[in-house]
């Protein structure tokens, strides 16, 4: 892949990690537990993960990160979204590259460590430990999101050339 | 460069994911306990403390969130915040529960009678 095909991915890929973060806060959430939900711009960084590399996927994940914070604001959701997307990443990658997880393993992963990333800076920043108490719905919510995330993925990763 | 994937090892990764939370959840369900306070809490300081056993209604952080306790539970009836996560909450009325309103940094925890003694939740 040259340069410019690749510059030109880079963006389509994260503007469409942008449109999807958008369209899944238009989604009115299933429970009332802040961090359930889909995780539709893991796609887009799944995508950059297994069609580029780690360091592609990541520019863009930091880049819908900052864009959606310019857009909506909360400097406290960039820093969930920020810790999440770090930790999730690194250990898709590690997975991704050491084992034989496939796209629906690796996803799964990603979903999961992404809420407890989460659950572990919302203890910190509101100092209730007791808030741990929503980690088995969210460890469930993670698994049922990054199987949905990783059979979509998987399917475009063949598509595309 | 296609490797050959199985499957095999997801469903494994998920029936374990899906067994711990199981486990974690069983553990908290059969622990819980009704409380008798309820502390308010805005960026990770208290505020205010109410009795659950004395029905009321309070407001919270200045107005931007208001707080009733009736019948030993506790639920939030508004919220100036658009996503309403914190309403839709519901009620609590079990030891370590808690509702949170991420835009306001509003937490609401539900204590035990135990005040400085052993908090078997944390």
């Amino acid at each position: 892949m040259n340069k410019n095909k690749k510059i030109a991915l880079l963006g389509v890929l994260a503007a469409l990690a942008i449109v999807l973060s958008y369209l899944e806060s238009l989604i009115p959430p299933l429970v009332a537990i802040p961090g359930v939900k889909i995780g539709l711009a893991n796609i887009a960084v799944m995508l950059a993960l297994y069609k580029l590399s780690v360091k592609e996927a990541a520019l863009i994940s930091i880049c819908r990160n900052l864009v959606i914070f310019l857009l909506f604001g909360g400097l406290l959701a960039l820093l969930y979204s920020l810790a999440g997307s770090i930790l999730s990443l690194t250990v898709m990658f590690i997975l991704k590259k050491f084992t034989p997880f496939s796209e629906i393993g690796v996803s799964v992963a990603g979903g999961v460590t992404h809420n407890i990333a989460q659950i572990v800076v919302a203890v910190f920043t509101f100092s209730t430990p007791s808030l741990m108490l929503y980690l088995p719905v969210l460890l469930v919510s993670g698994t049922i999101a990054g199987i949905v995330i990783g059979i979509c993925s998987g399917v475009i990763i063949k598509k595309i050339k | 460069m296609e490797k050959k994937r199985s499957t095999r090892y997801d469903i494994l990764l998920i029936s374990a994911l899906l067994c711990l939370s199981l486990i974690i959840g069983l553990v908290v369900f059969l622990t819980r306990r009704e409380g008798a306070y309820v502390v308010i809490e805005i960026n990770g300081k208290e505020t205010a403390k109410y009795s659950l056993s004395i029905d009321g209604e309070y407001s919270i952080n200045g107005g931007t969130n208001i707080l009733v306790v009736k019948d030993g539970e506790a639920y939030l009836t508004y919220a100036d915040c658009p996503d309403k996560t914190c309403v839709k909450t519901g009620k609590i009325k079990h030891v370590g529960e808690s509702i949170i309103c991420l835009p306001n940094r509003v937490a609401i925890t539900i204590k035990g009678n135990t005040e400085d003694g052993v908090d078997i939740v944390s």
